[in-house]
């Protein structure tokens, strides 16, 4: 694997001169324009953005202040035969994931297979016991997952995690379609470029399909926190593209097992619940007590087969950055496949000899908290200074089985509109994959940006921005 | 629809009239305080008259003590420690169609969330010594509550959501017009001798205008301003928007498009004060005595905000007062 810092995959360049046959069509109409348009254009972006509200809250900055996620005009592209080979790599993990939260909540093969120890699983602070003997529907748990995937080189994806509980960007994927179409019809008139923008449908379906097995026309709602959390414009969009009602916990509430909403005609039963409420906050009866975002009761009910909830409880402990190691064995384990997608390779700091190797080498690695998210509390090595490292190993060395370490990787780079022209910033992918009776998938994802030249840290919170994802039809 | 949905709706609406009737309210004090006022301390008896009409007067003096035009402009347009101040208006009513994103249109949401950005452009603009500045202002806070009325009746579809909002709008109206009425009624009768000088005559004309109804006025009565005719056309027209009758007439029809088991009381409530403003007489409301009458009558809305809230909008376990019955329930899964 390429780990050298100077040596990126330009995804539209070969060299100077020569661009790739995906990019000669957006290429030439970008030589075309007039100067300054790029620019034009993406104030227009902004403008619009602002105007609808699409705006997310960052935690750490005064409460209620709200931001932009800085949108990049220069579209990312796929071809169709690159897409086709990611898709089945993608549904290949997210069948694996399910599988194993299957196994680990019921029978437990694969720790008496002795492939995962069973500290590793039942030890996991994510692990829900109220969980083991559940029956979810079609064996689903994870009905929204987000996979987060780099790209290296020409041919070579690689995995950097995967997200199993409430994954959320999808609106920007939708909303940056959206807005590249109307600031560039003509470079949707010609290229043909696969719709994203039955996502919400594709949603919907997989919701009915959740449903509890006795319920023909189930009650779907959407629950937020509230309209102070980082993702609620993305709440409230989907709710609204679903066409079904955006509840906070205070409008539910459980009679007898079996889960309500507070109507102005009343309380009308509901069936399947999209959360985007963690765990800990679900239901105080259960989980954290102190919570006022989550209902009472609403555990049992759910675990009584009563109501269903997207994703389900306890899928934590499959996407936790430790698990992650497994998950090419999980895919040989259940499906009897070889992985089409690879790990990153990982260094597990709780392992006496991998803990050795990370902190000899901390300059070049990256190090994670196994149970971080977001982009917080992260060491990029390459990037970082002597003091920095200097605290974090000590952090390390305070709960070493708490971190994981892995290669920088050299992600790809796309040309990204920034003040000194367009240049080549670092990307990453976010693709959703809907789980249901089938498994379903748009043909894009979230492309999200490094702005900061040389930066590898795409994530929102950190000053990364986001693109429109095409895939060409073949 | 869910109960929190419809409270929502109710406040975004109700909030968003209120801030235009703060505008109106204070645009007509500037316009008054630029007529000669034969009395002592004129500044702040004219200037008492907003803070009265908004109930916010203690608070005010609490901070400012006696009231200065440009000091009560202030608290009263753009203050954030004022709750009820056009500011804090505009910014409830973002964030109430915040919370309900899903239930308004995005026309909708786009100009309330416009509204409040260029809100908070506005307020670093205007000093607090260029009151004079205001102008402006109050129409622009006008403007931008007619702007939302209709793209709220051109893009919203016509089920409850509307009535709701219908239902907030227009209860908060009628509490405005009533307060505006009591409030210069106590101003301009204080000293009966004065009831048919020049200067009556400007001060109810600005009653009037407060709530665009000078024209309307001229109109229908052609003849001079008599505070009899006033007190008729704000309170028992139902052909002038601002009136209590016409502001009824839209309360009483939302709420039966909401219906509902639960809103037999609220409908009950709306319907007897609608009725008596139909059927009622002018002379008989002075005979009772203005004051008297309007003081019943905001009696009234506040019963009926009470029943509305018991009936639809606090979420307070259904299963005390209304039990589900099994055919009830299996019909509510059907209907989705």
């Amino acid at each position: 694997m390429n780990t050298r810092a100077n040596n990126y995959f330009d995804e539209m360049r070969i060299d100077d001169v020569k661009i790739r046959d995906i990019y000669q069509h957006y290429q030439q109409w970008q030589s075309n324009l007039s100067s300054g348009t790029l620019e034009r254009k993406s104030a227009e972006a902004e403008l619009l953005f602002r105007r609808l509200g699409i705006t997310f809250a960052v935690y750490g900055e005064s409460s209620g202040s709200e931001r932009l996620i800085p949108f990049d005009i220069v579209p990312r592209i796929f071809s169709g035969s690159e897409w086709r080979k990611l898709e089945l790599g993608i549904k290949q993990r997210v069948r694996a994931l399910n599988a194993f939260l299957h196994d680990i909540y019921h029978d437990k093969e694969i720790i008496k297979a002795g492939i995962i120890s069973e500290t590793q699983v039942l030890g996991n602070a994510m692990y829900r016991p109220e969980m083991q003997g559940v029956n979810l529907p079609n064996h689903v748990y994870a009905h929204i997952a987000g996979i987060d995937l780099v790209r290296v080189s020409e041919n070579d994806f690689y995995v950097l995690e995967d997200n199993l509980r409430t994954p959320s960007g999808v609106s920007y994927m939708l909303e940056n379609r959206n807005t590249m179409m109307r600031l560039f019809p003509e470079l949707f008139a010609s290229h043909a470029i696969e719709p994203v923008e039955h996502y919400p449908q594709m949603l919907l379906d997989t919701l009915r399909e959740a449903a509890p097995v006795n319920v023909s026309n189930p009650t779907i709602v959407v629950m937020t926190p509230g309209s102070y959390n980082s993702a609620y414009f993305e709440h409230a969009f989907l709710a609204s593209q679903m066409g079904v009602e955006l509840v906070e916990g205070q409008d539910l509430f459980v009679h007898q097992k079996k889960v309500y909403m507070h109507t102005t005609e009343g309380s009308q039963q509901v069936h399947v619940i999209y959360r985007r409420v963690d765990d800990d906050f679900l239901d105080p009866l259960a989980f954290r007590p102190d919570s006022t975002l989550g209902v009472p009761g609403l555990l049992e009910a759910y675990c009584s087969g009563n109501v269903a909830l997207a994703n389900g409880v306890g899928t934590g402990v499959a996407d936790d950055k430790s698990t992650y190691f497994y998950v090419p064995n999980m895919i040989e384990f259940y499906l009897g496949e070889k992985p089409l997608l690879s790990n990153v390779p990982t260094w597990r700091l709780s392992e006496k000899e991998d803990l050795k190797y990370a902190l000899a080498h901390l300059p070049e690695l990256v190090v994670k908290e196994v149970q971080g998210s977001g982009g917080y509390g992260m060491l990029v090595g390459p990037t970082s200074s002597k003091a920095e490292i200097e605290t974090y190993k000590e952090r390390i060395l305070k709960d070493p089985a708490n971190f994981i370490a892995q290669p920088t990787l050299a992600l790809s780079t796309c040309p990204t509109l920034v003040e000194s022209g367009v240049a080549p910033r670092h990307v990453d992918l976010r693709p959703f994959v809907l789980s249901g009776k089938e498994i379903r998938l748009v043909s894009g994802g979230l492309t999200r940006v490094a702005l900061r030249e040389g930066s590898l840290v795409v994530n929102s919170s950190q000053g990364g921005g986001t693109k429109d994802t095409w895939v060409l039809e073949d | 629809m869910l109960s929190r949905t419809a409270e929502n709706l109710f406040w975004m609406a109700r909030h968003i009239e209120r801030a235009e009737n703060i505008a109106r309210v204070l645009d007509v004090a500037h316009r008054t305080s630029l007529l000669p006022l034969d009395i002592e301390g004129a500044e702040a008896y004219l200037w008492y008259a907003p803070l009265n009409i908004t109930g916010c007067a203690a608070g005010y003096e609490e901070k400012h003590g006696l009231a200065r035009a440009d000091t009560v402009t202030h608290y009263m347009a753009l203050d954030p420690d004022n709750p009820s101040s056009i500011y804090n208006c505009l910014k409830m009513a973002r964030e109430n169609a915040r919370s309900v994103r899903s239930a308004i249109t995005s026309e909708m949401w786009e100009i309330i969330n416009a509204t409040w950005l260029e809100l908070n452009r506005l307020s670093n603009q205007l000093n607090k010594t260029e009151y004079d500045k205001f102008s402006d202002f109050f129409d622009w806070v006008k403007g931008r509550s007619h702007l939302f009325r209709g793209v709220t009746l051109g893009t919203i579809i016509k089920d409850i959501s509307l009535s709701f909002i219908k239902l907030g709008t227009f209860l908060e109206r009628a509490d405005n017009t009533a307060r505006i009425l009591d409030v210069k009624y106590h101003i301009l009768l204080t000293e009966k001798e004065n009831i048919n000088s020049a200067a009556d005559y400007y001060q109810w004309g600005s009653v009037l205008k407060s709530v665009s109804a000078f024209e309307a006025y001229r109109k229908i009565y052609r003849d001079v301003i008599s505070p009899l005719r006033v007190a008729e056309l704000l309170i028992l027209r139902d052909d002038m928007p601002r009136s209590l009758h016409a502001c009824m007439n839209e309360v009483e029809a939302a709420l039966i498009d909401i219906n509902g088991s639960a809103g037999k009381e609220a409908r009950r409530c709306a319907g007897e004060q609608h009725a008596a403003l139909h059927f009622g007489r002018i002379e008989d409301v002075f005979d009772q005595g203005l004051h008297e009458y309007i003081t019943d009558f905001l009696g009234y809305m506040n019963v009926l905000g009470k029943n509305i809230r018991d009936a639809y909008l606090s979420r307070r376990d259904h299963f005390e007062t209304f039990p589900i019955s099994g055919a009830v329930q299996t019909q509510q899964q059907t209907m989705n």
